[in-house]
C-alpha cells in the first residue's frame, strides 16, 4: 500500500490500514479542516501520515509545542465552526487536560474530537493510567473501537455526535487498536467549507464564574440528552445470544472475548460497547436482566464493572458479577487471548484443556532496547560522567525526561535518577538542588524542553538554584520516530517554518552559564562539562547533534574504524560505552561495520589509542 | 476458512513489519479477512520486535499460546523466546544469522550455541526449517533483502494458505520500485532453498 492511498482511496475501496491510519481516513472523511498534536506512542503514525498528507487533504495540521496547545488550536477551530482534530497519548491528555475541561464547559460548533490512545502494559509510557476517567471527570461523551474499521467509523459517528450536541467527544483507542492492522473498507469523503467564521459569544465561550455556573448547567443537560442517544446507539450492540451468563465488553477486551466464545462454541450472551460514556444505562439494566451472571470485560480499570454494580444496586437485581473486583481478571496490565479464556471458563466453571506451554529450555539472555550506535547521547553522557569524576564529585544526582535518553537508565550510562513526566527534569532539579547539597546534572532532550521545560527553567533561575541542565539537542523528537518540533525549519505540513533559537530563549531566561558543544568531540565536551559543574547558579549546556536515524554516517573519507593490535581487550569501550557496535571477539575487542556509524566517540576514549579510522582508499 | 496465524519475530531493522504487511495485504487481496498486531516505539532501538498476523475469521490479533501455525522467526535467539507461542505442530522457518544483544558482555546468560538452539526449536516443532537468510540475501544483490528470503521460504510450508502470485504482487506493492528486482531475486531463493 501507497500511504496515499489513504486520502486517495475511493468509496467501498478496501485498505490494509494501521488503526492510526484509519483515524487519519476518518478525519478526512469527516472533512477536518484542523489537526493538531504533540507527538506519542501509540499515537504518533496519525501525527505521521497527516504530516505527509494534510497539505494535499486541505487540511491544516501542526506539531504543537505541547498537547495543551495542539487541544487549544483544535477548540477554537471548532467554536469557529469548522471541523477539528486533536489525539495524543494519555499521558498527553493530563498535559491537554485544563484547557479540555473548560472545552467541554465551552462546547464547540464544528465538530471536535479528541483522539487518546492509552498504553496499557506501557509499552512506551510511563505509566498505564485509563483516560476513560477523563469522559466523566470531564463530562463529554466516550467511544471506543476495536478495530481500525470501528476506528474510522467511529471517528465519522464522534463528529456527528460532537456537532449535535456541540461538545468535543473523546475516542479512546488502546496499542493494541491503534498498531493493529486490518481490513477497511472506505467510505464517501464529505466536503466542507474551507474557513470558519469565530461568532462571538462571550456567555458561551468566556467561563468567568458567572458564566461558568451557567456553563456546567448546560453542559449536564446535554449529557442528560446524550443519554437518550447512547441507549439507541448502533455502537452499543448485542452479539451472541445464548445461555444465562452475560460478557459486557469494550475495546481490544471484546475482540478476545468474541474469539474464545467463537472458537470453542461457548453459551454465552455478549453486549459490546463501544459508547460508553454516558453510560448507556437502560442497555445495560436491559441485558442484565437477561442473565443470571456477567462478566465484565475491560482494560485497565474497573470502570465499567463499578457502574454495573451500581446498576444491579440501584435496581435490586440479583445477577452476580465477575470481572477485576473480586480477582477473575487481573487489575493491571492488557489482557491477552489467555487471560480471558482462562477467565471465562473459570465463571462458567469448565475445565480447560490442558496443554503445555513450551518454553525454551536453554537460559535466554534479554534484549533490551539502548541507544543506537553513534547516537550522540551516548558521547553526552560519557563525557558528563568523566567531568564528574575528575572534579571528584560524588553522588551526582540525575534528573532525566522522557525521549531516547531515558535510556540512560541501563548500565553502563546510569545517567537517569529520577523522573515523573515531560518537563520534569528541570522542576525536579529545583527541588533537588534545594533539598540536598548533591551536585545535580539533569537531561532534557530538545523537543522535550520545548514541550514543558521553559517555564520550569525560568522558575529556576528565579529562584536561585544551582544545577547543571544539559539540553540535548538532537535536532528532532526522536523517540516518536522524528516529527519536527519549534526548534526546526519545517512545520507540520512540511513548509519551511521560523526555528526558534534555543540558546537565544535559555540566555533570555538569564541563566549563569550557557555553553553549546559537540558531544561527539569529548575532549572539549568534558572541559566544557567541568566549567558548568563549577558554576553557582543554573548551568546550561546544550549537546547539539542530529539524532543518527536523520543523519547519515559521520567523518567523510573514513569508510570504516578498525580496531588495531594494539588493543589489549581491556574491555574499557564496552564497559564505559556500550555501544552495539562493538563486541568481545577472543582476546580482542572488534567493530562491527554494519552497525558502526564512524562517531568516532571509541577512538577517542580507548585507554590504548587501538581504534582507528581507516580512510577510504582513493 | 480456519483462522491461520502467523507469529513473526526477530529485531529491529530487520523488515519486519514489511514482511508482514505484505503477507497482510496479499491475504487481503486473495479475498481473506486478516489482521495484525505490531508494536512500535521504544522497541525499534534494538529491542526485539514481534508481529502477530491471524487469516481468518478472527477479531484479536492477538495469537493465543500454543496455537501458532507458522513461525517466522528472523534472528534465533527470537525463535527461542517465541517458543510459547508454538506447539509440536508449528512450522518453523529459522534464519540462522545471529545478532547479538547490545548488554551480552554483562548477561546473566551467554548467547547459546547455534546448534543449541536449533536443538531446542527442533525438539518443540516437528518441522523447523532452519536458513543463513543474511548469507542467501548478499548473494542475491543485498543484505537488506533478507525479509524476502524468508517470505520466500513461506510458499513450501504445507498449509501456508497464499500463492506465490498474491505474495509476489503485494512485494511489489509495497517495496520501493528500484529495490524490486534484488528483492524478487531473494524471493526466489528463499523459495526454492526447500
Amino acid at each position: 500500500m501507497n500511504l496515499n492511498d489513504i486520502l486517495t482511496g475511493k468509496e467501498d475501496e478496501k485498505l490494509f490500514l494501521l488503526g492510526n491510519e484509519a483515524a487519519v481516513r476518518g478525519a478526512i472523511e469527516a472533512g477536518v479542516k484542523v489537526a493538531a498534536t504533540y507527538p506519542g506512542t501509540p499515537s504518533s503514525e496519525i501525527g505521521d501520515v497527516l504530516h505527509c498528507l494534510a497539505k494535499e487533504a486541505g487540511i491544516y495540521f501542526e506539531f504543537s509545542i505541547n498537547e495543551k496547545v495542539a487541544m487549544e488550536v483544535a477548540a477554537a477551530a471548532a467554536a469557529s465552526g469548522v471541523r477539528s482534530f486533536t489525539f495524543m497519548k494519555h499521558v498527553g491528555l493530563n498535559v491537554a487536560s485544563d484547557s479540555l475541561m473548560s472545552a467541554v464547559y465551552t462546547g464547540v460548533r464544528g465538530g471536535m474530537v479528541i483522539l487518546v490512545a492509552d498504553d496499557p502494559s506501557m509499552f512506551s509510557s510511563q505509566n498505564e493510567q485509563d483516560s476513560r476517567h477523563y469522559a466523566r471527570l470531564a463530562n463529554l461523551p466516550l467511544l471506543e473501537p476495536s478495530n481500525p474499521q470501528e476506528v474510522k467509523d467511529f471517528m465519522l459517528e464522534a463528529f456527528q455526535i460532537s456537532e449535535t450536541f456541540e461538545i468535543p467527544v473523546l475516542v479512546r483507542t488502546t496499542t493494541r487498536i491503534s498498531h493493529m492492522r486490518g481490513i477497511v473498507q472506505l467510505g464517501p469523503v464529505e466536503k466542507r467549507p474551507e474557513k470558519g467564521f469565530f461568532q462571538k459569544d462571550p456567555k458561551r465561550f468566556v467561563p468567568i464564574p458567572a458564566t461558568a455556573r451557567v456553563m456546567h448547567q448546560k453542559l449536564v443537560q446535554k449529557i442528560e440528552k446524550i443519554t437518550g442517544l447512547v441507549e439507541k446507539s448502533f455502537l452499543n450492540k448485542q452479539c451472541h445470544q445464548d445461555g444465562n451468563v452475560g460478557i459486557i465488553a469494550t475495546s481490544s477486551a471484546f475482540n478476545y472475548c468474541i474469539d474464545v466464545i467463537e472458537e470453542d462454541e461457548l453459551p454465552l450472551k455478549v453486549l459490546k460497547l463501544g459508547f460508553s460514556y454516558p453510560f448507556p444505562e437502560k442497555t445495560v439494566l436491559n441485558f442484565l436482566n437477561s442473565v443470571e451472571r456477567v462478566i465484565v470485560v475491560e482494560e485497565v480499570d474497573p470502570i465499567m464493572e463499578k457502574e454495573i454494580l451500581a446498576i444491579i444496586g440501584k435496581y435490586g437485581l440479583n445477577v452476580e458479577v465477575n470481572g477485576k473486583l473480586d480477582g477473575f481478571l487481573p487489575l493491571i496490565y492488557e489482557y491477552t487471548p489467555d487471560i480471558v479464556r482462562e477467565a471465562v471458563y473459570n465463571v462458567l466453571g469448565l475445565k480447560m484443556e490442558n496443554f503445555l506451554i513450551q518454553e525454551s529450555n536453554l537460559p535466554l539472555p534479554n534484549r533490551p532496547p539502548t541507544l543506537c550506535p553513534g547516537c550522540p547521547h551516548r558521547a553526552a553522557y560519557y563525557a558528563v560522567k568523566k567531568a564528574a569524576k575528575d572534579l571528584e564529585l560524588s553522588d551526582v544526582i540525575h534528573p532525566t525526561d522522557i525521549g531516547c535518553y531515558t535510556l540512560g537508565v541501563e548500565s553502563p550510562y546510569e545517567s537517569a535518577d529520577y523522573l515523573l513526566s515531560m518537563g520534569s527534569s528541570i522542576g525536579s532539579s529545583c527541588g533537588f538542588s534545594k533539598a540536598t547539597d548533591q551536585p545535580v546534572v539533569s537531561f532534557i532532550g530538545d523537543s522535550t524542553f520545548f514541550h514543558a521545560g521553559i517555564p520550569p527553567l525560568i522558575n529556576a533561575v528565579h529562584n536561585k538554584n544551582r544545577f547543571v541542565l544539559v539540553i540535548l539537542d538532537n535536532r528532532t523528537t526522536a523517540m516518536t520516530g522524528g516529527q519536527p518540533h519549534p526548534g526546526l525549519p519545517i512545520d507540520g505540513l512540511g513548509d519551511l517554518a521560523p526555528e526558534i533559537s534555543i540558546e537565544d530563549l535559555v540566555k533570555a531566561i538569564g541563566v549563569s552559564y550557557m555553553k553549546t558543544i559537540n558531544p561527539l568531540n569529548i575532549k572539549k565536551s568534558v572541559e566544557i562539562f567541568q566549567e558548568a559543574l563549577q558554576d553557582q547558579g543554573v548551568a546550561v549546556v546544550i549537546s547539539k547533534y542530529p539524532c543518527v536515524l536523520i543523519k547519515k554516517s559521520q567523518k567523510r573519507g573514513i569508510s570504516q574504524l578498525v580496531v588495531t593490535d594494539s588493543c589489549d581487550g581491556c574491555g574499557e569501550c564496552l564497559s564505559t560505552l556500550a555501544c552495539p557496535a562493538l563486541y568481545q571477539a577472543d582476546d580482542k575487542i572488534e567493530i562491527d561495520p554494519l552497525l558502526c556509524r564512524k562517531c568516532n566517540v571509541c577512538v577517542q576514549t580507548c585507554p590504548q589509542g587501538a581504534i582507528k579510522g581507516r580512510r577510504t582508499d582513493k | 476458512m480456519k483462522i491461520y496465524s502467523i507469529y513473526i519475530s526477530g529485531v529491529g531493522g530487520q523488515g519486519i513489519i514489511k514482511t508482514s504487511v505484505v503477507i497482510g495485504e496479499a491475504a487481503m487481496n486473495a479475498g481473506h479477512e486478516v489482521v495484525m498486531s505490531e508494536i512500535h516505539g521504544m522497541a525499534q532501538r534494538g529491542g526485539g520486535v514481534s508481529t502477530e498476523l491471524k487469516i481468518g475469521p478472527a477479531h484479536s490479533s492477538i495469537i493465543a499460546e500454543g496455537t501458532a501455525d507458522l513461525l517466522i522467526s528472523f534472528e534465533p535467539l527470537e525463535a527461542l523466546r517465541a517458543l510459547p507461542k508454538i506447539n509440536k505442530n508449528t512450522h518453523v522457518i529459522m534464519n540462522t544469522a545471529k545478532i547479538l544483544p547490545f548488554n551480552i558482555q554483562g548477561s546473566d546468560y551467554p548467547y547459546p550455541p547455534l546448534d543449541d538452539i536449533v536443538g531446542e526449536m527442533k525438539a518443540k516443532s516437528k518441522d523447523v526449517k532452519v536458513l543463513d537468510a543474511v548469507e542467501i540475501a548478499n548473494q542475491a544483490g543485498n543484505v537488506l533483502s533478507m525479509n524476502m528470503v524468508m517470505l520466500g521460504v513461506t510458499l513450501t510450508v504445507p498449509g501456508f494458505p497464499l500463492d506465490k502470485e498474491r505474495l509476489i504482487e503485494s512485494m511489489k506493492a509495497n517495496l520501493p520500485e528500484k529495490t524490486i528486482p534484488i528483492n524478487m531475486n531473494a524471493f526466489e531463493e528463499g523459495f526454492s532453498k526447500f
